[in-house]
C-alpha cells in the first residue's frame, strides 16, 4: 500500500435494482480510477449486466448514487451517461450497419457547414480518428463492409471520442480471434496510459490477468470484493466468484468415456460437404461418446453442425444413420431421426425471448409430436419443473419469460428443450460461450452425464481445454475444411492448438 | 474495388432501368410522348402524389409507415375550401393554417407511435379514419373555390420549349423533392432518420432521441400530406372530403419501386421520384392507347411492385451470402500462409479495408 492510488473517476455506492421476483443488484459499490483497467467479474446472474445498465442509464436504478469526478449524476438514458463521461461498448456491435463508418462515429454530432452535414470533413476527421486507433480505412464506406473486429474498434473509437472518462467493455473479446484480441489489448493499454478508466467484463480469466489492474467480483447481485489483480491468485479469484473453495479447475481434468466406443457408429458422415460452405469432412458419432470439434472462428466448425442437422443441405458425400444413407433437407428431418441442436447464438437462433421458460422447454418435444397431439398443461409443467430441477436453472418459477434469465440459465433451458425430446444425438455449438467459470463446469458436467447415459454428442467449442477434457475424439477444422482428427491419448490442448495452427498436413495424426 | 454494384444503389439502378425501358417503349409507340408537353403534364398531374411520396419516403426510411396521408390530404382540401369560401380567409392564411394543423396532426401520430409503443400501421390507420371522418363532417359535397388569387396560382406556369408548361404545382413538387433530399441526406436529422430505421434500439444506445425523431418524422409526413392537399386543391380548384382515397398506397408503391426498403434504414427520395414518374408514365401510355381501361394502371403497378419486392429480396439474400464470404477475412483461397493460421488473420483483416 505504499503506492498512492490514482484519483477516483467514478464512484458508485449502494446501487440497487429490483426485478419482479429477483433483486438483481443489491447495494453494490464500484470504484473506478483514472488510468486503470478494472475487471468486473462474476458468475451468471451475478449482476454484471445490470450494473452496466445502471451506469449507462439504460435502466433506472432503485437505489444508490453514482458520482463522476465528485459530481452526482443520474443518467436518464445513454445520452445522459455519455454527457457525464460514461460510454459502453457491447459484445454485440451496437452500431448501425446501414450507415457509413463516419456517420456511425459522429451520429448526432456531425460537423456542419451552413446548417448541413459537412460530409467530406466528417469522413476526413473520421479516418483521422480511426488512425489514432490503429485503423487505416475509408470512413465513407458502409459499416457493414467491415469485419466484427474492425467494427468493434470503431465502436471503441466512437465511445472514447465521445466521452474520454469511463469506457465500459462488455465481453469485448467473445467474438474475436487471438490476433484480434492482442490488437484490442494493445489499444486498451494505450488508452489506459492516457488516463482513461476502463471497465472490462469477461469470462476469460487469462485475459483478466493479462490486462487488468484491479478486479471487482459480484455474486448473486451482491459485491464480493475489490482486489488488486497482482495480489489475487487465480484460485482465490475463482473462489470469490463461486463463493466456495473450488477443487482447482476440476472440470478440466480429463475424464473420457468409461469404455471406448466400439461397433457401428450411430451417425457416420462420409465426405459430407457443401460448396461455398464447408469442404468434405468425415465424422463418426457413437452412442456414449463425445466427438469434439475445434478450430478458429470461420474455420467451418459451425458449418459441419449445420450440415449434420439439415439446416443446410449437403451437396456432396453421404450421411449414414444406423448404417442407412439418409438425406437431411431440413431440421425437421433431423429431429425425426432423433437429433437435437443447441445453436451458437442463443438470442438469434435458440430462445424464443418472449415465451416463458416452460414454453421454451416444451417447444422441441411438441414439434416432434406434431401440433395436433398437444402436451397437456399438466405434462408441460411436470416436464419444465423436472428439467429446471435437473439442470439447476435458477429462476423463481417456470413461467418467467426466458429473456429475463442470465446467459448460462438460458443455455440450460435450451439444453432442456432438446433433452426433453430424448435425442440420440445432441449437437452443441459453443455450449459455454458467454457463460462464466462456475457454469462452465456445470455445463461440462452435464455433457459428461449425458454421454455416460449413452447419448452421442457432437460438441463444437473454442474452449480448447474443455474440448480436450471431455472428447473421445476431436475433429479439427481449418479454412473451412478438416485439418485433422485426434484420438485417445493424443488429445491434449497443445495437440489441438498444433493441429489448428499447423501449416503442414496433419490429417490422420493419431 | 471490392464490389462493383453496391447493394444500396442497386435497387435505385433497377428502378432507373425500368423507367428508361418504359419510356423507350412509350416513345417508340407514341413519339408525341417524347415532348416536353407530355413531360410537363406528367409532373403537374402527379404533383400531389410526388409530394406525398417525399413524406412517405422519410417515414419508411425511419422504419415506419403512414396510412393516413390520403385522408389528411382530403381533409386539407375540404378544410381549405371551407376556410376560403365559407370564412372568406385569404388563401395565404388558409394555407398557413392547414400546414400548421397538418404538422401538429402528424406530431400527435408520431407521439402515439412512440409513447404507446404501438405499430405505426395501426396508429396511422386510426389517424386515417379520424381524418377522413373529420373531412366528411365538414362537408360531404365537393365545394368549388372561386377566388381570384386561387385562379392566378392555379394558372401560373413557366413556358417550356415545345409547347410544354411547368406549372406552379409541378414546381412545388420538384422543390419538395429537392428539400426532402437535402433533409434526408444532408442534415443531422436525416442521419437520425436512417439510424432509427436501421435499428431503433442501437440508435437509442448511441444517444439518439428516438422519440423526438419519430414525432418529427410523422409531423413531416403529415405536413407533406397537407401540402399535397393544397396542391390538389389548386389543381382542381375545389375541395372534396373523399379526395385522395387510396393514394397512400400509391405513395407507398412509389417509395418501394424507388428502392427504399420497407424494413427501413435504406433508401432516398430520388428513387421515389422515379417511382412516381413510372406510375404516371404507365397511366399516360394507357391514355394514349385509348382502348384500355385506366384500371390497367393498377395491374401494371401491382406487377411492378411484385417485381421490385422480389428483386430487393434477391439482393438481400445475395449480399448476405456473398457479403459474408467477401467481408469475412478468412478468404477461402489463402493457401500460402506464412507461419500459422492465427497470424494470417490480421493481414487479411487489413486487406479488407485497403480493398477500397
Amino acid at each position: 500500500m505504499a503506492v498512492t492510488p490514482p484519483p477516483v473517476v467514478l464512484a458508485a455506492r449502494g446501487l440497487t435494482r429490483q426485478y419482479p421476483g429477483v433483486r438483481a443488484l443489491d447495494g453494490v459499490d464500484l470504484t473506478l480510477r483514472a488510468g486503470e483497467i478494472h475487471a468486473l467479474l462474476g458468475e451468471n446472474g451475478a449482476g454484471k449486466s445490470t450494473l452496466i445498465n445502471l451506469l449507462t442509464g439504460a435502466q433506472p436504478r432503485d437505489g444508490g448514487t453514482i458520482t463522476v469526478d465528485g459530481v452526482d449524476i443520474d443518467p436518464d438514458g445513454p445520452g445522459g451517461a455519455v454527457r457525464a463521461g460514461i460510454a459502453a461498448v457491447y459484445q454485440e456491435i451496437t452500431l448501425l450497419p446501414n450507415l457509413s463508418v463516419a456517420q456511425n462515429l459522429y451520429l448526432g454530432r456531425e460537423p456542419t457547414r451552413w446548417g448541413l452535414v459537412h460530409r467530406s470533413r466528417m469522413n476526413r476527421e473520421g479516418a483521422a480518428l480511426l488512425r489514432r486507433f490503429g485503423l487505416t480505412i475509408d470512413a465513407s464506406r458502409p459499416l457493414s463492409d467491415f469485419s466484427t473486429a474492425v467494427q468493434q474498434l470503431i465502436a471503441i473509437a466512437r465511445a472514447v471520442d465521445l466521452s474520454a472518462k469511463v469506457l465500459i467493455l462488455d465481453e469485448p473479446t467473445a467474438s474475436l480471434d487471438t490476433a484480434e484480441v492482442q490488437t484490442l489489448f494493445t489499444l486498451l493499454r494505450s488508452l489506459r496510459d492516457q488516463g482513461l478508466a476502463i471497465v472490462f467484463v469477461t469470462h476469460f480469466l487469462d485475459q483478466v490477468y493479462a490486462l487488468t489492474d484491479r478486479i471487482t467480483v459480484l455474486r448473486n447481485g451482491r459485491l464480493v470484493g475489490e482486489r488488486r489483480t497482482a495480489d489475487l491468485p487465480r484460485l482465490d479469484l475463482v473462489a470469490m466468484m463461486l463463493g466456495k473453495t473450488p477443487t482447482a479447475e476440476s472440470h478440466l481434468s480429463r475424464r473420457p468415456a468409461t469404455a471406448t466406443p466400439a461397433g457401428a457408429p450411430l451417425v457416420r458422415a462420409e465426405g459430407l460437404g457443401r460448396r461455398r460452405l464447408v469442404g468434405a469432412f468425415d465424422a463418426e458419432l457413437h452412442a456414449g461418446a463425445v466427438l469434439g470439434a475445434a478450430g478458429l472462428l470461420g474455420s467451418g466448425r459451425t458449418e459441419t453442425a449445420l450440415l449434420l442437422f439439415g439446416v443446410e443441405t449437403a451437396d456432396q458425400g453421404q450421411l449414414l444413420v444406423d448404417g442407412k444413407a439418409v438425406t437431411l433437407r431440413s431440421p425437421r428431418d433431423a429431429i425425426r431421426l432423433g437429433f437435437g441442436f443447441c445453436p451458437e447464438d442463443r438470442k438469434l437462433d435458440g430462445i424464443v425471448a418472449g415465451l416463458s421458460i416452460r414454453e421454451n422447454i416444451v417447444l422441441a418435444l411438441q414439434a416432434k409430436r406434431g401440433w395436433w397431439r398437444r402436451l397437456s398443461t399438466a405434462q408441460q409443467h411436470e416436464l419444465a419443473d423436472r428439467y429446471i430441477k435437473l439442470l439447476d436453472i435458477r429462476t423463481p418459477d417456470a413461467e418467467k419469460p426466458i429473456q429475463l434469465l442470465s446467459g448460462g440459465n438460458q443455455q440450460k433451458a435450451l439444453l432442456a428443450r432438446w433433452l426433453a425430446t430424448e435425442p440420440r444425438l445432441l449437437i452443441l455449438d459453443e455450449p459455454t460461450r458467454g457463460i462464466d467459470v462456475g457454469a462452465h463446469a456445470e455445463i461440462v458436467r452435464l455433457l459428461e452425464d449425458l454421454r455416460d447415459r449413452g447419448m452421442a454428442l457432437y460438441v463444437i467449442s473454442s474452449e480448447i481445454e474443455e474440448v480436450a477434457a471431455y472428447s473421445d475424439r476431436v475433429l479439427v477444422m481449418r479454412d473451412r475444411a478438416p485439418a485433422g482428427l485426434l484420438e485417445g491419448e493424443s488429445i491434449t490442448p497443445a495437440a489441438i492448438v498444433n493441429a489448428i495452427a499447423a501449416d503442414h498436413h496433419t490429417k490422420g495424426a493419431a | 474495388m471490392g464490389r462493383i454494384v453496391n447493394t444500396r444503389t442497386l435497387p435505385l439502378l433497377a428502378t432507373v432501368v425500368v423507367f428508361v425501358l418504359i419510356y423507350a417503349v412509350c416513345a417508340v409507340q407514341y413519339p408525341a410522348m417524347l415532348g416536353l408537353r407530355v413531360m410537363g403534364n406528367l409532373l403537374t398531374d402527379n404533383a400531389f402524389l410526388g409530394i406525398l411520396a417525399v413524406g412517405m419516403t422519410v417515414v419508411v426510411v425511419a422504419g415506419g409507415i403512414d396510412l393516413s396521408v390520403g385522408a389528411v390530404m382530403g381533409l386539407t382540401t375540404v378544410a381549405l375550401a371551407r376556410l376560403i369560401e365559407g370564412a372568406g380567409l385569404p388563401p395565404a392564411l388558409a394555407f398557413a393554417l392547414v400546414l400548421a394543423l397538418g404538422g401538429l396532426f402528424g406530431a400527435g401520430v408520431g407521439a402515439a407511435v412512440h409513447y404507446l409503443k404501438a405499430p405505426a400501421f395501426i396508429v396511422t390507420l386510426t389517424a386515417m379514419f379520424l381524418a377522413r371522418g373529420c373531412a366528411l363532417l365538414i362537408s360531404t359535397d365537393s365545394i368549388p373555390i372561386h377566388n381570384a388569387a386561387y385562379d392566378i396560382l392555379a394558372g401560373a406556369a413557366l413556358a417550356l420549349p415545345g409547347g410544354g408548361r411547368l406549372t406552379l404545382v409541378a414546381g412545388i413538387m420538384l422543390l419538395t423533392f429537392l428539400a426532402g433530399g437535402i433533409l434526408l441526406h444532408g442534415t443531422r436529422f436525416g442521419a437520425q432518420v436512417f439510424a432509427l430505421g436501421g435499428n431503433g434500439h442501437f440508435a437509442q444506445l448511441m444517444g439518439i432521441n428516438t422519440g423526438r425523431t419519430t414525432i418529427l418524422v410523422h409531423a413531416f409526413c403529415s405536413l407533406m400530406a397537407a401540402l399535397a392537399g393544397i396542391v390538389f386543391s389548386l389543381y382542381t380548384r375545389s375541395g372534396y372530403a373523399l379526395t385522395g382515397t387510396g393514394v397512400e398506397l400509391d405513395a407507398i408503391a412509389a417509395v418501394v419501386i424507388g428502392g427504399t426498403l420497407l424494413t427501413g434504414g435504406v433508401g432516398g427520395v430520388a428513387g421515389s421520384f422515379i417511382g412516381v414518374l413510372i406510375q404516371g408514365l404507365i397511366l399516360t401510355w394507357i391514355t394514349f392507347d385509348g382502348t384500355l381501361s385506366s384500371w390497367w394502371t393498377k395491374i401494371a403497378i401491382g406487377a411492378l411492385l411484385f417485381l421490385f419486392i422480389a428483386v430487393q429480396r434477391l439482393i438481400l439474400v445475395a449480399s448476405a451470402r456473398y457479403g459474408r464470404s467477401g467481408a469475412g477475412p478468412a478468404a477461402p483461397n489463402t493457401p500460402n500462409q506464412a507461419t500459422s493460421a492465427p497470424a494470417s488473420r490480421p493481414s487479411s483483416g487489413a486487406a479488407a479495408p485497403s480493398a477500397s
